[in-house]
């Protein structure tokens, strides 16, 4: 009932101009620009689109493309896990300590995939089993699991893995410039966009998202689906991490600091809504993409690495504030015409009406 | 996707191990007579931008290129990490440098760019803190690292009379240099004269300020009694300088260890230092340019004793794994810091 208020407010208020404009949907519009960046980096770079550089910039994005798949899932359903690149460094640190100890890398890797699991399902159980949210959970665990990286591993770094192994993470498929690490990236992203896109799993998970609440009252197992999606989390971030120590050839315990957020970035640029509930895997795909090509692109432009991150800086802040400026202009409205008329509990009732409406 | 091979046991260290491990490679044949290229491109990627002591090396290397003709920037990350580095030595591939000059933030991390950069004749120089041997043609090093590290633990040992807990502040766990520096100061304390040193703990403040001040406070905390810092960092050595000069250790403490004049000078004169030791950066930075541009216009190809003209330094011969030493390194005290100016 609370929802009819604000649909009339809004038709009889806003011209009819920025109502269609809000038919385009973000994620188109990162797609847009990220064959905008593509065109670009052609026109202008002479490097820039050629198999060899590509390849290089998708291998660069690996783990970030990886870890942007359980991610998305979680922010759909309104969770978010900040650990990642901290199960990412205690998989490597793991790699590294047991294939120093003589460790058959056949072992090691299956081993290690199941302690990421494990890191999964402890955030998992934080968040569901005890109703502790899972910013602060995986905040916690993100400084837990990166100790247990460096007491593993002190501040050594583990080198010489076996050459067919680091081919397989750093050679590109036959006959193509892509990496075998992002052939995979398409395989599950292509997987992921089905369970999210065209099942009653990914239905649930959006509608968890939106309100976890009636999600449950419709007969959604609301906790069992989150702590499957917090394993997950942990599974790829652990795979992502042997990729990492492969693909570098260096397993240490700080490997992939602070990648939790280049992940994040990368979903909310492409345009999944950071409450839940909204947001398209193309669009994840698109916005990983476009971070990862427009840093290459600056790069080879010699920008410096300041201008790089506020480059970046900028896109999420655009990229968040885009799908809501609808929403954004409203309120500031609303708030100068409740100034004017000197009701201040008006406006938050206002505000709140438009709220439940987004 | 990760079906291995191998039938007992699978792919294990040992197993490996065997294969071929390479050596330096010192390809094709020098003519030492060949004039140095003009329009050379170079390429400086320091273990991070805007870290004061590598801007000076790039800096000096920048400006020896200009003395034969060639060009050379500075790029690089903001953090020190490998995997950022790695980026990097990609996107100059791509650009075509004709050298690229790298300090390595880890030594194995940059080897599998760094060979493919010399598999397409980009000459390969590391300088200040080593890659992987096989990983390039030359390194210049700053000064031997053996007498850096044995002449850190005699400047503490003379700084604190011989006697006394001391602490070790150093760059991130992994840099290649550092850690030299502190297996020789190790070593140098199991000798007898040192015997009144007790080495309490090597901390790491990651070439990070902030995180450098930090570890300063942590270490004064854990050990009151502590006698001196030695920081071979130059970011290490100004953050445990400031941190110190502020506090009631001032005077009790002894801070020494890597560091710029510039950086240094206040402290020196406020007293709370009155020792430290560094190499001329910008020599380093000019050598290793003249080292780069050398290789990259086949003059050298990175053998032991072949010999090249360094500008202004003069002649420099290749030692041994493809080294070139700087020289060794200068004390700085309040008397000759006002001599120096970097």
């Amino acid at each position: 009932m609370a929802a009819e208020t604000p649909v009339r407010e809004r038709s009889r208020t806003e011209p009819p101009v920025r109502r269609a404009g809000a038919l385009v949907r973000w994620d188109v519009i990162v797609a847009v620009l990220l064959v905008a960046v593509f065109a670009v980096g052609a026109g202008t770079t002479g490097d820039f689109a050629t198999a060899d550089n590509l390849s290089f910039a998708l291998d660069d994005l690996t783990e970030i493309a990886l870890i942007a798949l359980p991610m998305t899932l979680l922010v759909v359903a309104a969770e978010v896990d900040l650990s990642v690149a901290s199960v990412l460094g205690l998989s490597s640190a793991l790699l590294g300590a047991l294939w120093d100890a003589g460790w058959a890398i056949e072992t090691i890797i299956p081993l290690v995939v199941l302690v990421g699991a494990g890191c999964g399902l402890v955030n998992g159980v934080l968040v569901t089993r005890l109703g502790l949210p899972s910013l602060a959970v995986t905040i916690g665990t993100m400084t837990l699991y990166r100790g247990l990286a460096y007491v593993l591993l002190g501040t050594n770094a583990v080198s010489e893995f076996p050459q067919a192994y680091a081919d397989l993470a750093t050679g590109a498929f036959p006959g193509t410039p892509f990496p075998y690490p992002f052939v995979l990236f398409v395989l599950l992203a292509v997987v992921t966009a089905v369970v999210l896109h065209a099942t009653g799993v990914g239905r649930a998970l959006f509608a968890m998202g939106a309100n976890q609440e009636a999600a449950f009252f419709a007969g959604i197992r609301v906790k069992r689906i989150k702590l499957l999606l917090f394993v997950l989390a942990g599974v790829v971030s652990a795979f992502a991490g042997v990729v990492y120590t492969l693909r570098y050839g260096s397993a240490r315990a700080d490997n992939a600091y602070g990648l939790e957020l280049a992940v994040i970035a990368a979903v909310l640029v492409g345009g999944v809504d950071f409450n839940g509930g909204k947001g398209t895997l193309g669009g994840v795909v698109a916005g990983v993409l476009i971070i990862g090509l427009l840093r290459n692109l600056l790069m080879l432009r010699d920008v410096s690495t300041e201008i790089q991150s506020m480059v970046t800086g900028l896109l999420l802040i655009v990229s968040v504030l885009t799908p809501r400026s609808r929403h954004v202009q409203t309120s500031l409205r609303r708030r100068r015409a409740g100034a004017r008329a000197g009701g201040r509990g008006r406006v938050r009732r206002h505000d709140e009406a438009v709220d439940a409406e987004q | 996707m990760l079906a291995g091979a191998a039938a007992c046991g699978g792919t294990t260290k040992q197993s490996t191990q065997n294969s071929d491990q390479g050596g330096a490679k010192a390809t094709g044949s020098a003519n030492p007579n060949a004039p140095l290229k003009k329009g050379l491109k170079l390429a400086f990627l320091p273990k991070q931008v805007n870290n004061p002591y590598e801007t000076i090396v790039d800096d000096a290397g920048i400006a020896a290129a200009k003395e034969y003709g060639g060009q050379a920037k500075e790029v690089g990350p903001s953090d020190a990490s490998a995997s950022s580095q790695v980026s990097y030595i990609n996107t100059l591939i791509q650009q075509r440098q004709d050298a690229i000059l790298i300090a390595a933030n880890d030594p194995n991390a940059v080897c599998g760019p760094l060979k493919q950069a010399m598999g397409r004749k980009i000459a390969v120089v590391s300088y200040d803190s080593d890659a992987a041997k096989d990983c390039r043609n030359l390194f210049v090093n700053q000064a031997s690292s053996e007498e850096i590290g044995r002449s850190e633990v005699r400047l503490t040992s003379q700084l604190v009379g011989g006697k006394g807990k001391i602490a070790i502040l150093s760059a991130t766990a992994n840099a290649t240099n550092q850690n030299t520096w502190i297996s020789f100061m190790k070593d140098e304390l199991k000798k007898p004269q040192y015997q009144g040193l007790d080495l309490v703990k090597v901390a790491y403040g990651d070439d990070d300020d902030q995180k450098s001040f930090q570890q300063t406070q942590g270490l004064l905390q854990a050990y009151p009694d502590l006698k001196a810092i030695i920081a071979p960092t130059t970011v290490g050595i100004a953050a445990a300088a400031r941190y110190v000069s502020a506090s009631k250790y001032k005077g009790k403490v002894a801070v020494t260890g890597l560091g710029t004049p510039n950086q240094m000078r206040k402290f020196v004169k406020d007293g709370t230092v009155t020792k430290f030791e560094l190499w001329d950066p910008k020599n380093l930075g000019y050598l290793a340019s003249y080292a780069a541009a050398s290789l990259a216009s086949g003059r050298i190809s990175g053998k032991q004793g072949e010999t090249f003209a360094a500008g202004k330094l003069g002649k420099r011969t290749i030692g041994k794994d493809g080294e070139i030493i700087l020289g060794p390194p200068t004390v700085f005290t309040k008397d000759n810091i006002d001599d120096y100016h970097f």
